[in-house]
């Protein structure tokens, strides 16, 4: 370097060193431009894999977002339900004979067109109907107005997902039947409003009624005990680590096995959590109180990890200017580094619950995948969580849980995309800069 | 006691030793900083450490308050004491000792906190102020002490960072005097300020010595030629010469002091 420095004043080797450069500069801006290009690539090449991701979620899941829906003027029969024998009577009778006003040609002398037309509505609908006439028996003898679900067959016609051109005997609804929907709907008793079930209801073996609010619920309770659980150690780990454990062998090892054990694979955490916390300490399988347990000791090696980045990070100046002072070593860490580190706690702690809230395999082998048709009303029932539900419903053959499962899939998404724009806005927030 | 009674009488105190050091030895590791360096710092005097960088000037700053502990390969031997008392004792706490030595750094480092709360930290902690309005004293006759009172009088409540460098510099030094230390120790306080800023700084050390002894590590010979009455020249961890400043600078003993002023070594 030298060298070429002293070339250059004289003059003999000055113009060597200009042609070399020149001869070379063009190989270089090319290395340039060609990282530059697969650096771009790569980033188009991520962002078409995850516009396809949404996009195929989206087509897919979009109908689940709409619920197709009959409107009947049910006539409550005091023939078919007798107040004194509440809460069990007639009610498909009573539903299946306002049909038959709305499709009065319909022969239902066979016991099979009855089962048939019957079909049509969701099995939830007689259970609308007995809740209404349950909690209000002066019902008896009127005329009521209801909006049921219809069932998925026909949910999946109308939106247009059964194709009428295949053979009838591959199709799930016979010709009569479409004939019956086309014509309840030229009536005009049939509507596709916003499908609020889908939060509203707890899962069901029907698809039409299956809705997410059981495994909501059980991710709250479980994302929330699992933050009550790994936040207070995992903070008071990193802390005690970064700032008072002596630097020897034995920290070292800690240090190399918190490392390790963020990397070891949920599946195990799950069978420790199933043979120690359900097996030795007899806790209730299902229960979102064992999960979040269980998605505590995978966020806490996380937590730690960005709780010591966030301590390492804050500068030195600011840990001497207090101990210059004469703050003692814990006034310093409480009352200068912990509040400065906090934005990097935080977004490390919403990523690390993110993860949890994601995560499927441990909830599977601590049974979080029953099929429970009630939302939890405590940590200790037993409920599903986000992503064991999709793991059920996308094991479940009927057509509408194809939809549903997408959609749940885009709502489970919608709350990580959050998470993580809430831990941005806190670290832009709080950032400072000294 | 021993301040009380000084500042009754600054004439008579002038020649009082404040700080000894005997013998006193640092390793970092296996690495030797200070080589058997012994020195008597005298109370309500300037002394400036200077010397080439690496010198160990700064580490021997650094054990007259122990800031070396938080260094954990940092070993210090030999005996240090300020009023007589030993400051590496086992009974003596680091925290009472930085109370009485207080310190300002090269490089500005107010804390992300409000003026008032930069300098009322060190008397909060300590527990020096009983009331608000005691506490309120304390934080206006220290900005006052750091020259930038009137500054930032309208503005206390607005944080220290967003000062600029001169002035954070000098809220660094409000912050230090505010817990009333007996001994002020100052590695390059000036060395992020630019000349004007410098100036006012080193104005201040000048007036800080009145009730404070004051030690500085400075990278400036002309800072120390203007500032302090003492000077000690450090080289390869070794205290080579100490003495009155005039005398270090006009008629240094040791050849290598020569070299340093005269500007071949450094």
């Amino acid at each position: 370097m030298a060298d070429l420095t002293a070339g250059q004043n004289n003059s003999p080797k000055g113009g060597d060193t200009a042609d070399a450069v020149r001869a070379s500069l063009a190989r270089r801006n090319r290395k340039q431009k060609i990282l530059q290009g697969l650096g771009l690539g790569a980033i188009g090449f991520a962002f078409l894999m995850l516009f396809i991701l949404v996009a195929s979620l989206v087509s897919s899941g979009y109908q689940a977002f709409t619920q197709t829906k009959i409107t009947l003027e049910v006539y409550v029969d005091p023939e078919e339900i007798e107040p004194e024998k509440l809460p069990r009577g007639g009610f498909k009778d009573v539903l299946q004979a306002s049909l038959s006003e709305l499709l009065p040609e319909v022969d239902t002398s066979d016991r099979a067109t009855r089962k048939a037309l019957s079909g049509i509505l969701s099995n939830g609908a007689q259970f609308d109907l007995r809740d209404r006439v349950v909690a209000d028996p002066a019902l008896i003898g009127q005329t009521i107005t209801m909006t049921v679900p219809v069932s998925d067959p026909y949910d999946q016609l109308n939106k247009g997902t059964i194709d009428r051109d295949t053979p009838e005997q591959n199709r799930r609804l016979n010709d009569a039947e479409i004939a019956w929907f086309d014509q309840l709907k030229a009536e005009g008793v049939i509507s596709k409003p916003l499908n609020t079930g889908l939060v509203t209801n707890a899962d069901s073996r029907f698809p039409e009624l299956a809705g997410l609010k059981g495994a909501l619920i059980g991710s709250f309770w479980a994302l929330f005990v699992c933050f009550v659980i790994s936040f207070p150690l995992g903070i008071g780990a990193a802390i005690y680590l970064e700032e008072f454990a002596p630097k020897n062998k034995v920290s070292d090892f800690i240090e190399v096995n918190i490392n390790n054990l963020a990397a070891v694979p949920s599946v195990v955490f799950g069978l420790l959590a199933l043979a120690v916390f359900i097996g030795w300490f007899g806790l209730p399988r299902s229960a979102p109180f064992v999960g979040g347990m269980t998605l505590a000791l995978m966020t806490m090696p996380t937590i730690i990890i960005a709780t010591r980045a966030a301590l390492k990070a804050v500068p030195p100046s600011i840990r001497e200017a207090a101990l210059g002072i004469g703050a003692s070593k814990h006034q310093v860490v409480f009352g200068h580094v912990l509040p400065l580190a906090m934005p990097g706690i935080l977004t490390g702690t919403i990523i690390g619950l993110a993860q949890a809230l994601g995560e499927t395999a441990p909830l599977l082998l601590i049974g979080m995948n029953a099929f429970i048709t009630s939302a939890p009303a405590g940590p200790f029932d037993s409920a599903t969580a986000l992503p064991t539900q999709i793991f059920i419903w996308a094991d479940s053959p009927e057509r509408g849980f194809v939809s549903r499962t997408s959609a749940a899939i885009l709502v489970l998404l919608g709350f990580l995309v959050t998470m993580n724009a809430i831990a941005i806005y806190l670290r832009n927030k709080f950032e400072r800069s000294w | 006691m021993m301040n009380d009674m000084s500042k009754i009488e600054p004439s008579t105190a002038v020649d009082a030793i404040k700080i000894q050091a005997k013998g006193v030895q640092v390793f970092y590791g296996d690495n030797q900083a200070i080589k058997d360096v012994s020195v008597d710092i005298l109370d309500k005097t300037v002394t400036a450490f200077i010397g080439p960088s690496g010198c160990g000037k700064s580490t021997f700053l650094r054990c007259l308050n122990r800031m070396n502990d938080t260094i954990d390969v940092c070993r210090v031997e030999g005996d240090i004491r300020i009023d007589n008392e030993d400051i590496y004792d086992k009974r003596i706490d680091p925290v009472q000792l930085r109370a009485k030595v207080g310190m300002v750094f090269q490089k500005p480092n107010p804390f992300p906190k409000s003026i008032y709360d930069n300098v009322a930290y060190g008397p909060r902690i300590h527990g020096l102020a009983r009331t608000k309005a005691d506490l309120d004293e304390i934080v206006e006759k220290s900005l006052r002490r750091g020259a930038i009172w009137d500054e930032v009088k309208d503005r206390l409540h607005e944080p220290g960072t967003g000062l600029s460098g001169g002035q954070q510099q000098r809220l660094c030094i409000a912050r230090a005097v505010a817990t009333e230390p007996e001994v002020l120790l100052m590695d390059e306080p000036c060395s992020a300020l630019d000349p004007i800023a410098t100036a006012q700084v080193e104005e201040l050390i000048d007036e800080l010595k009145l009730n404070f002894s004051v030690v500085i590590v400075t990278h400036s010979m002309q800072q120390a030629a203007r500032v302090s009455q003492k000077t000690a020249f450090f080289h390869l961890g070794s205290l080579v010469e100490y003495g009155d400043t005039g005398h270090i600078f006009t008629n240094p003993e040791d050849p290598r002091t020569e070299s340093y002023i005269t500007g071949r070594i450094g």
